[in-house]
């Protein structure tokens, strides 16, 4: 089964283009953080950027504190489904996700990577993928 | 968040409070540079001086900000240090997604504070902390210090001054998220006036999408194009830097203090080329566009023995490699690296603060001043006197400093030295292309050469007809003022035709918009040179240096004769653009 990556992040230029396309595809919102791939400086513009996405835990400590089964672990390879009828927007998942990778809108339904790969074409400098778990940035492209 | 009136988030920095205003305008004003405008007139006094606390500080976006990639710009417009007007600048970075998410068509700042402080804006907080300790820190520590104090860490915008901006430096830009700028005509010391050093903008909400299939259908259109042709590939190959070598190669690059226009033996060591090559580290983007045309160039410098390094990333464009390289003698970029560095941790816009050392460096050469005036000996191609002028001009140091970060013209005026100062409503952007571009930029709103296309009508043999230029200038500035109000950047006019446009306004609801954008581009271009003139403009008296009388292009030498209709024929309808509604 296939699995997200943001294998490449060294190659980011910051524009949110994934970000953006997650909430506009995904959860059908303009936004660049109710996303499931999020993209932040950390420490200031200077020193590149990092994503804020899912690891795809196996098995996802988010599904195990989930009360309602609204997220449940994917058939194989770690991450979670969702269904979002089941949400009661407790925030358990976000506490429970060691890696922030789950964040809340003002109503407190929660977003997160769904590994759906949606964002990947979006990205200028292929910094993302959709690939089989431990084979992700396997082949390196050589520049012209 | 799509809708038809305009949000404004008004804070007053004097008594510490916010509000919102919802008010009406969009058909004819959009938002960006017409929104602006329209601020201006109801929060601005014509009358009171730039540095007066009622005065407006305004930060506006447009209805497609955020929708569609390119649409990554916000248009900042305040009342001149430089001449006294009202002025637009334009920058990217975070700041535009930044105010869109905060829920804000724009941000506008009036009153001062008691003492320094920073402010804090996001769709959900308004918060306004005293900061005296930042006060005389430099753009870079104050960048450092502001990560721990605000909220928002890794996806906020972080507008802010240096030193230049506190000393009321007629060019000290507003620093934007590191490596963009409200660059020209001294936004920053408007800030400084209200006692402001930063501004973090928190773009934490989140919108519906747009019902129906319009709107995926036309962001799909532009993206690919953006993303999948080659229009946009010069912007991210070599950048704006790749014009620098064919600027040179046209007898059309200003080499020091502009006193020639080409330099065959120093070209190769600053071109995009070389820049791309030796000196680029890496790219950025402004959210929102996928394009990435911000360059960070690499400087590595020893400062003690024993192989102590450090390292600096340092943002290049063609602008700072003409005003600090070619302006300033320079045929290595790796100095140019360097004096860029020092103009962005002093806050002062790139371009003015070039140009106004290459006029020092020849007033200097000619004894109209000396070294008791520049306190460091300047000359063409020496970076370290460039450095300590730097430090001074942004500190305003002594009297000849102080007068010279007011404009290089003030300076000249008090020590000489007029007919070289290469001043064109402010100091010049880099095309010593010819007659057009020189009176477009003397006379035009922003002065800069982003209002017309002039630069590159010079550059292609053309009839000296001054009537059919000037109608061509001002066609050009409304359909202009059109993609700055969206707020779309001026690198997407290719992508952003009105069609496109019309395209996306209607996708997200705006159809009184689409069906009114070239007469709001009229409108609004009328709204400002009305403002410039309430503010004090006659576009009669703007001069042209002697200096660029003496220019050689690749067409021979400048036809003062023709330079001068053209100069009157613009300055004229410029008076009839700006004059007052019932009397026209």
């Amino acid at each position: 089964m296939k699995t997200f990556f943001a294998s490449r992040m060294e190659r980011c230029i910051g524009c949110q283009s994934c970000s953006l396309a997650c909430a506009r595809l995904v959860h059908k919102r303009l936004s660049w953080h109710t996303a499931g791939i999020r993209i932040g400086s950390s420490g200031g513009i200077s020193t590149g950027f990092e994503a804020r996405v899912c690891l795809a835990c196996d098995p996802p400590p988010c599904a195990a504190a989930c009360p309602t089964g609204s997220l449940s672990p994917r058939k194989e390879d770690g991450g979670v489904k969702q269904d979002r009828k089941l949400c009661i927007r407790c925030g358990k998942c976000v506490a429970a996700c060691p890696v922030n990778a789950i964040v809340v809108d003002e109503l407190n339904n929660p977003y997160m990577c769904l590994h759906c790969g949606r964002c990947v074409p979006y990205c200028p400098h292929d910094c993302l993928e959709l690939a089989v778990k431990g084979q992700a940035n396997f082949v390196q492209e050589v520049a012209e | 968040m799509i809708r038809n009136d305009f949000r404004i988030l008004l804070v007053d920095l004097t008594i510490r409070k916010a509000h919102i205003v919802d008010l009406p305008g969009r058909e004819t004003y959009i938002g960006g540079s017409g929104l602006a405008a329209m601020l201006f007139e109801k929060y601005g006094d014509p009358g009171a001086g730039w540095s007066d606390p009622k005065q407006p500080l305004i930060f506006a976006i447009g209805p497609l900000t955020g929708y569609f990639p390119l649409m990554s710009k916000t248009v900042c417009g305040f009342l001149s240090p430089y001449h006294g007007q009202y002025a637009e600048s334009h920058a990217g970075g975070r700041s535009a997604l930044a105010l869109r998410f905060a829920d804000m068509d724009a941000l506008v700042i009036t009153g001062k504070a008691s003492v320094p402080c920073v402010l804090s804006v996001g769709s959900r907080h308004m918060d306004i902390k005293d900061a005296p300790f930042l006060w005389g820190k430099d753009v870079f520590t104050t960048g450092k210090m502001l990560r721990h104090m605000l909220p928002g860490s890794g996806h906020r915008s972080i507008l802010r001054i240096g030193p230049a901006g506190e000393n009321g430096s007629a060019y000290a830009c507003i620093n934007v998220d590191t490596y963009r700028h409200f660059g020209r005509l001294g936004s920053g010391s408007v800030m400084g006036a209200k006692n402001l050093k930063a501004i973090a903008i928190v773009g934490d909400a989140s919108f519906p999408l747009p019902e129906g299939k319009a709107y995926a259908k036309c962001f799909h259109e532009i993206y690919d194009q953006v993303t999948e042709t080659t229009m946009m590939s010069k912007y991210h190959d070599l950048g704006t830097a790749g014009n620098v070598a064919a600027l040179d190669a046209l007898k059309s690059l200003p080499w020091r203090n502009l006193q020639a226009t080409s330099d065959p033996g120093r070209i190769e060591g600053i071109s995009g080329e070389r820049f791309a090559k030796d000196m680029l580290l890496r790219n950025a983007a402004c959210s929102g566009c996928p394009v990435g045309c911000i360059h960070i160039g690499y400087l590595r410098e020893k400062f003690m023995a024993d192989n102590r390094y450090l390292y600096r990333q340092v943002a290049y464009d063609y602008e700072p490699i003409f005003s600090l390289g070619s302006m300033l003698g320079f045929g290595d970029g790796f100095k140019v690296l360097g004096l860029m560095d020092a103009v962005e941790r002093e806050g002062l816009d790139c371009m003015s603060g070039g140009v106004a050392l290459a006029w020092a460096t020849e007033a200097l050469e000619k004894g109209l001043i000396t070294e008791a005036e520049t306190l460091t000996p300047l000359a063409f191609g020496e970076p370290e006197g460039y450095k300590a002028a730097i430090r001074h001009l942004g500190a305003a140091t002594n009297e000849f400093y102080r007068l010279l970060a007011q404009g290089t013209l003030v300076a000249a005026k008090r020590y000489k030295g007029e007919d070289f100062a290469c001043v064109l409503g402010q100091e010049m952007a880099g095309y010593a292309t010819g007659e057009t571009f020189f009176v477009s930029e003397a006379l035009s709103f922003r002065h800069s050469h982003l209002d017309s296309s002039a630069y590159s009508a010079d550059q292609k043999a053309q009839d000296k007809d001054a009537a059919k230029i000037v109608a061509g200038f001002v066609k050009d500035e409304a359909s202009r003022c059109v993609l700055t109000s969206m707020v779309g950047c001026l690198f997407a006019r290719g992508v952003f035709t009105e069609e496109r446009m019309k395209d996306a306004l209607n996708s997200l609801g705006y159809q009184g918009v689409a069906a009114n954008l070239s007469q709001a581009g009229e409108a609004i271009q009328k709204l400002r040179w009305r403002l410039r003139m309430r503010t004090g403009l006659n576009p009669m008296a703007a001069k042209i240096p002697k200096r660029y009388a003496e220019v050689v292009t690749w067409k021979g030498p400048i036809d003062t004769v023709y330079m001068e209709q053209l100069r009157q024929a613009y300055a004229a309808r410029l008076l009839e653009l700006g004059r007052e509604e019932g009397l026209e």
